[in-house]
């Protein structure tokens, strides 16, 4: 085995980073891979919580950088996929705490023994964002079909490519297909125009995704959200199997039942 | 469109954003874009009259390229020099 590293990241804060890489992970591991997820958010833990996990964390990853544990002992397994495991953030203040190399020897360890490395990358351009770039094959960036997250998310893509990492691939998320219909959210098509990039996934708005997150229980693992379905989908096509994009417009209650009536889909 | 409604908002945010990213992309302001604009056209009036009225300089996106389009019409005039 040889890991494919894939972070994840945005610019803006709060357009569902985090949760997509729990989502993703979970949906690869549910595909029978072997998925080692990294909280590259050092001082804002979160992927512990979103995938319930908080409650087993003994070592973080900068316990691993400074000495104190093996690397597997900060590796904390999954409670539903035992191929599964997450490393923490620390919660430490200290942003000097990890550096772009120590991610590189990280990664580089983790590739024999896993199919999948995700970075879970903070928000922002600064040193975390570097840290989380560091050992990508592969850059995955969300955005939200709103100004201020496109805006941001070019700004992520132009140092992407600055950085030559190669063009990365676009997660829109929270796609409200009334809003777009409307014309009072930007669509897809408005936002690939815009940023330039190749898409990978679109994932419309589903108020399922809170409701799991509450939970600590990602998504995909809910069979009937169309949230999910969107995550196992980008999840195949990131195993390199060519999967339909969704139809959208089935999405929005009143609308889907209406065309279902009507026989329409 | 009816004339009497508001631009659509997608509408809006797309046009904002398209202007927007030309300016973050190329790291210049619309004010710095305006001085490149003055400086260009005293160049170019040092060699050939130009109908500055109708000059249209701006930057352009394609896909993630960015270039700079000018359309400098210029005046038809009487040689000077033939006199």
């Amino acid at each position: 085995m040889t890991a494919q590293v894939i972070t994840v990241t945005s610019g803006k804060g709060g357009v569902g980073k985090t949760t997509a890489v729990a989502n993703l992970a979970t949906a690869l591991a549910a595909d029978g891979k072997k998925v080692v997820c990294i909280d590259g958010d050092i001082g804002l833990r979160n992927l512990d919580v979103v995938m319930g996990l908080e409650n087993r964390i003994v070592y973080d990853i900068v316990d691993v950088i400074e000495g104190r544990c093996k690397l597997k002992q900060a590796m904390i397994r999954d409670k539903h996929y035992p191929e599964m495991y997450l490393i923490p953030a620390a919660q430490t203040r200290d942003k000097n705490a990890v550096s772009p190399s120590d991610m590189v020897r990280i990664c580089n360890d983790l590739r024999p023994d896993a199919d999948f490395v995700i970075i879970d990358s903070p928000a922002g351009i600064e040193r975390g964002f570097r840290n989380a770039i560091a050992a990508a094959d592969r850059v995955l960036v969300v955005t939200n079909p709103e100004v201020s997250a496109v805006r941001d998310a070019d700004r992520v893509v132009g140092i992407l490519e600055a950085e030559e990492k190669g063009s990365p691939a676009l997660i829109l998320n929270r796609l409200n297909q009334a809003l777009v219909r409307n014309n009072d959210m930007l669509s897809a098509e408005d936002v690939l125009d815009l940023l330039g990039i190749q898409l990978i996934g679109i994932v419309p708005e589903d108020e399922s995704v809170i409701i799991s997150s509450n939970r600590g229980a990602p998504v995909v693992n809910d069979p009937k959200s169309r949230a999910g379905q969107a995550f196992r989908n980008i999840a195949k096509r990131i195993q390199g199997q060519d999967v339909p994009f969704m139809d959208l417009d089935l999405q929005s209650g009143l609308w889907g039942a209406i065309q279902k009536f009507a026989g329409r889909k | 469109m009816k004339f009497f409604t508001r631009k659509r908002s997608a509408v809006s945010a797309k046009e904002r954003l398209q202007l927007v990213l030309v300016h973050d992309r190329t790291d210049l302001t619309p004010a710095q874009l305006e001085a490149l604009k003055d400086d260009l056209l005293k160049a170019i009036s040092q060699y050939i009259d130009i109908d500055r009225e109708a000059v249209q300089i701006g930057l352009e996106r394609e896909g993630r390229s960015q270039r700079l389009v000018a359309d400098i019409p210029l005046l038809i005039t009487s040689r000077r020099r033939a006199g």
